[in-house]
């Protein structure tokens, strides 16, 4: 958590200034009852008007001190809650930004998005409470322990014992809740959880007519999370009335060891009173602290699941390969002895894969679902780093070459098309932001979306809902493709990215992209034998293991599992009759 | 509808939840009055065993020792209370939150997909689960603080009206200013709260697409842009919030200063009225810590106005969406559709999802049992809608659709749904082990016929080389599985519960051809018998089908067998033909 205060630091004056006020505010408060004590000392008993109503503008003096001090308490504190939150929630938005992809696997994103969301905003009223009330609250209660031995020693002691009960009692009830808060929290986020996933899922929920089993499962989810909720508030709820009978048992010791030591003349009537009102007030400090304390804690327990993104780190990768050459030229891109191992995998996804791509070729890649195509691909885009072995880029190890070098080289189309809210000339930029016109129609043109986007109204300025949802997977698809070739990367990564597209579209697409200039080296990934046939090599994978890799016509005659492949999509019989 | 009457529609729709409640508030208030009357009560015990310790050897003792015996009861007795009070209050609040979430739940499973497609996920979710805690916390403090609040300002004044008219009249003239004040501040921050909570919904929608994809995101290395965008919305954000904010804390400074001048006119006109013997000083400074007492719960209760005003806007985003329409219900005597017999008959069906964009016009089908529908034509031509209308996702503008015979509108959706058996080509899995994946649609059944149905999907040999075998614990998208492998657990999925009609959209589009040819096979032992719609790019699936639509364009342009297609040489020859090109 302590990592989070360094988002407070451009706020350091605000953070000073607001409890500054704020105990300048209380001081002025503090005056009111010595005003009071002479109006009735002074002024009465001397039957003095002049003077009563002299004092009485001084209590407005100082009631006009404290509202301007007051206000430009709450205005720092708010100042530097709000402040704060945002430099946080853009910290954390960068820091998420900047996990791998192996730690958005783990993190999961909606957890990161409750952290990102309601977690800061607990955070930022947090802040926003103790800067205006926390620290008012000891001073007020030191304060007046030290004016009470001004007054007598003896009864001051009682105030020595009292004070760190009070503390003990307050810190005791936050030490055993804020890991109950936590536990609220992780319970608020299951709720979240089945929430999202019945939106999202609910075409598969309601077709299997699961409403009512989804409901009944939301049922629990939420019975646990008030059952929590209910069992922390107990604990807070004892706070309040401990504290009562602890500040009202010293009150009435006060009274009694005061009425002693009158009764032998060391004390008098009214400093019997004045030490007893200390005392009351700070039980009504303490009640406003008590009030806060379930913010503060609750805040607390959001800072330390905000700060344990932060605490994410993107792990270290294994060191770089030399690379290995074998003649004088060095290849545009290979793969030398790489295998990949997810975090947490049982076994390796990739094993040992060797291969050499000359610049401009185009290379299939095919195998069966599961044996590790995306895996491949994602290594040349750097997604994901080589476990053993190494990927090189004209004999450099890509873990070698900085992530915005690897991003301008290679442009991927993933499997999952998606979009973003926008308009579809603000998603094709993604590729380039600097495209014109004239270039995206040139890609839309080459990734057969053109009578797609001419069929939407304002065309590239048509609108795109969030994650595309107005558009067909196909459409989708089609505008993904679009947005890598607007990049014109050195290597196109297409994943499986005509799946959703018919056999006609698919040879159209292909066509299209054999028109690019021959400097673009292309990674096809697909599951049809048709897609890659023509491809200048194909690399046959099967469980993560290379099977084969040459053209078509080697690998008919060579690779079983290739056969197989081809076979299953051109059965031989009927296959001759449509060749 | 003026703003004000809009408040007081949801703060009746609040009090309904309550109503619930009902003997907790009752307790509550109970407690809380009588918690109140004794912390009243300790202050005149303090004050007379003051008044019992006068001076050297003026000390009554046995006195002051029957005087603490008291304060000691009514301090135990306040403490008992007041945490029975608060739990009391936790407990009316948590529940109500429960029964909220739970209501704004069954109205998800209840709402057209029509309202679902159309609204981010992200600002559902945040009316569900931030709206829900912002309003949580506005009626906890409403329930701990207004009460007591309220007893203690009739108590106070009950005991002041005791003591002394006059002054108390003054006090009761001044105080109304402080609600004034108050009221003035919530009815400005009203707007800013709204403010804010349009840009906070408008940061979760961004968040929520961004963070949920952000693979995509590091793909395009727009981590730069996006943080830009992002950080737009933000300073707006900080914008409103700080406005929000500081003028909603206002009201406390504000209050408190006018409670100050009530303690000033009661201190001067107090001392007038003492200077003319009508009170005396012990009196006059009892009243004064009444006042001061008095005046305290305003400023509470000014506080949990402001507080309110955020929770009532954030129910009344909670609301509209517990309000929404919900789909037409099942009718009563709604038939259950059992062991359908597979006749799909389409009669003169029209539709269109927006009235100003014609879609589906006049479409005619007739279905035999046990036949199999291919579906095909270029991407984006509107196939899924088909599904859509099948399924009842939506419902037809005009003709109608019938399942053996009966009006599916006439059919339990339940009922309809689930003789369908529907693999998407957006493969869709939960969080929760593999195992409950596939059991989605028969909890009931046994893990042998789970692995059975994966054996089936072909689905078996990756499963069981995941970690935990069918135990592994999958994220809400899939995690690390591939396309391909989502899809095969959702092919078991359907396998498991084997439904008398089917719906495969594009449902073997990530499956290598391989594992596909042996799904094929498990697909057409599972087809037999069973009518089958097939969303296809598979020409030996279409050519099998027994009915082939031709889709363009949203519309059937074509409608018959390969060979009578084919020969008709339109539109399905022409792509027969193209996927044989390049």
């Amino acid at each position: 958590m302590k990592k989070l205060f360094k988002y407070l630091k451009d706020y350091t004056k605000e953070c000073i200034l607001a409890p500054l006020f704020k105990l300048l505010e209380a001081s002025f408060e503090l005056f009111i009852p010595l005003v009071i004590a002479s109006i009735v000392d002074k002024g009465i008993s001397n039957q003095d008007t002049g003077y009563i109503l002299k004092m009485g503008g001084i209590l407005v003096i100082l009631a006009i001190v404290g509202l301007v001090s007051a206000v430009t308490a709450q205005f720092f504190a708010a100042r530097a809650a709000v402040g704060f939150a945002a430099k946080l929630r853009s910290a954390l938005f960068g820091h998420i930004q900047g996990l791998s992809y192996t730690n958005l696997d783990k993190a999961g994103t909606s957890t990161l998005i409750t952290r990102m969301t309601s977690d800061i905003n607990q955070v930022q009223s947090g802040v926003n409470m103790v800067l205006r009330l926390f620290l008012r609250s000891p001073i007020i209660v030191f304060g007046a322990m030290i004016m009470a031995f001004t007054i007598d020693v003896k009864s001051a002691l009682i105030f020595v014992v009292a004070i760190p009960l009070l503390a003990i009692v307050v810190f005791g009830v936050m030490l055993v809740t804020i890991p109950l808060y936590r536990k609220v929290q992780s319970s608020l986020d299951k709720v979240l959880g089945i929430t999202r996933e019945n939106l999202t899922g609910v075409r598969v929920i309601r077709a299997f007519h699961r409403e009512a089993e989804e409901q009944e499962k939301f049922g629990d989810l939420n019975d646990t999370l008030v059952d929590l909720q209910n069992f922390v508030g107990k604990i807070s709820a004892v706070m309040n009335p401990v504290t009562y009978v602890i500040v009202n048992g010293a009150i009435v010791l006060l009274i009694y060891t005061g009425a002693v030591q009158v009764n032998v003349g060391n004390l008098t009537q009214g400093e019997v009173v004045a030490i007893i009102n200390y005392m009351s007030q700070i039980l009504v400090e303490l009640v406003k602290l008590a009030n806060l304390i379930v913010t503060v804690t609750k805040a607390m327990a959001c800072a330390d699941r905000v700060a344990a993104v932060f605490e994410i780190e993107n792990e270290v990768n294994t060191p770089a390969e030399k690379f290995i050459s074998e003649g004088a030229e060095i290849p545009f891109l290979a793969f030398q002895n790489v295998s990949l191992k997810y975090a947490g995998a049982g076994e390796e996804t990739l094993n040992n894969i060797s291969f050499r791509v000359k610049k401009g070729e185009t290379i299939g890649v095919i195998g069966g679902t599961g044996c590790g195509k995306t895996s491949l691909v994602n290594l040349i885009a750097g997604f994901y780093k080589a476990t053993k072995g190494g990927v090189f880029v004209n004999g450099v190890d890509i873990k070698e070459l900085p992530e915005e070098e690897i991003g301008a080289l290679v442009g991927i189309v993933p499997q999952k098309a998606v979009l973003f809210k926008g308009t579809i000339r603000s998603n094709l930029q993604w590729g380039n932001p600097d495209a014109t016109d004239e270039q995206l129609w040139e890609a839309i043109t080459l990734a057969q979306a053109k009578e797609v986007v001419e069929g939407k109204d304002g065309q590239l300025d048509a609108h795109v809902a969030q994650n595309g949802k107005n558009l067909s997977g196909g459409q989708r698809q089609r505008l993904t493709i679009a947005r890598a070739l607007v990049k014109k990367p050195e290597i196109l990564i297409l994943d499986d990215s005509a799946s959703a597209l018919d056999y006609a579209t698919d040879a159209k697409l292909r066509a299209a992209l054999k028109t690019i200039e021959d400097t673009t080296t292309t990674f096809i990934v697909s599951q049809r034998a048709s897609t890659i046939r023509h491809a200048d090599q194909i690399i046959v994978l099967d469980d993560g293991e290379m099977a084969g890799i040459g053209t078509h016509e080697e690998l008919l005659q060579s690779c079983e599992v290739y056969q197989e492949i081809y076979y299953s999509q051109y059965p031989k019989e009927g296959g001759a009759a449509n060749e | 509808m003026s703003k004000k009457a809009g408040q007081m529609e949801i703060i009746k729709k609040i009090l309904r939840y309550i109503r619930k409640y009902m003997f907790f508030v009752c307790l509550s208030v109970l407690l809380a009055a009588l918690t109140v009357a004794l912390t009243l009560y300790v202050p005149i015990l303090t004050g007379d065993a003051v008044d019992l310790i006068i001076d050297k050897g003026l000390v009554d003792m046995p006195g002051i020792k029957n005087i603490i015996k008291k304060i000691i009861i009514a301090m135990v007795l306040t403490a008992v209370f007041q945490w029975i009070m608060n739990a009391a209050n936790n407990y009316i609040t948590y529940n109500v939150i429960k029964d909220v979430r739970r209501d704004a739940f069954a109205r998800l499973q209840k709402l057209p997909l029509k309202y679902l497609d159309g609204h981010a996920t992200g600002d559902i979710v945040s009316r569900v689960i931030a709206d829900v805690d912002t309003f949580a916390d506005g009626l906890l403090m409403g329930f701990t603080q207004l009460f007591t609040g309220v007893i203690t300002i009739i108590g106070t004044l009950f005991f002041m009206l005791m003591t002394n008219v006059p002054i108390t009249l003054v006090v009761v003239c001044i105080t109304p200013l402080s609600f004034v004040v108050a009221k003035f501040i919530a009815q400005s921050t009203h707007n800013m709260f709204s403010l804010q909570s349009t840009a906070r919904g408008e940061q979760t929608s961004l968040v929520e697409e961004m963070v949920g994809n952000q693979k995509v995101v590091k793909a395009f290395h727009r981590e730069d842009e996006v943080i830009k965008d992002f950080e737009e919305i933000n300073e707006r954000l900080e914008k409103y919030s700080l406005k929000a904010i500081f003028f909603s804390s206002l009201t406390n400074p504000c209050t408190r200063f006018v409670n100050s001048i009530v303690y000033a006119g009661v201190g001067v006109f107090g001392a007038f009225v003492a200077m003319s013997g009508g009170i005396s000083v012990g009196r006059l400074s009892c009243l004064l810590s009444y006042a001061n007492q008095y005046t305290k719960p305003f400023n509470e209760i000014s506080g949990v106005i402001t507080e309110l005003q955020n929770a009532i806007v954030c129910a009344g985003r909670i609301f509209e969406l517990i309000e929404q329409e919900p789909q037409i219900p099942d009718a009563e005597d709604a038939r259950v559709l059992t062991d359908a017999k597979g006749i799909v008959e389409l009669e003169n069906v029209d539709f269109s999802y927006v009235p100003e964009k014609e879609l589906i016009k006049d479409f005619n089908l007739h279905v035999e049992p046990g036949q199999r529908v291919a579906i095909v034509g270029p991407t984006g031509c509107g196939k899924t809608t088909v599904i859509n209308l099948l399924m009842r996702f939506y419902d037809v503008n005009d003709g109608s659709i019938k399942v053996d015979g009966t009006d599916i509108r006439d059919i339990t959706r339940g009922s309809l749904r689930t003789s369908y058996g529907m693999v998407l080509q957006e493969t869709w899995l939960r969080g929760g082990t593999i195992m409950d994946n596939i059991r989605t649609g028969k909890p009931e059944a046994t893990e042998e016929e789970v692995i059975a149905a994966a054996k089936a999907a072909h689905a078996h040999s990756f499963i069981k080389r995941l970690p935990e075998g069918y135990h592994t614990v999958i994220t809400e998208d899939g995690g690390s599985l591939s396309q391909g492998q989502k899809q095969l657990l959702c092919i078991a999925r359907v396998m498991l519960c084997l439904p008398p009609m089917l719906i495969l959209d594009e449902a073997t589009s990530s499956i290598d051809t391989r594992t596909e040819l042996k799904i094929q096979n498990a697909f057409a032992k599972m087809m037999e018998g069973r009518t089958s719609f097939i969303v296809a790019h598979r020409l030996s699936t279409i050519r099998e089908a027994d009915i082939i639509l031709v889709m363009k364009d949203g519309n059937i342009i074509e409608q018959g067998n390969h060979d009578t297609l084919l020969a008709q040489g339109g539109f399905y020859s022409e792509l027969y033909n193209s996927q044989y090109i390049g």
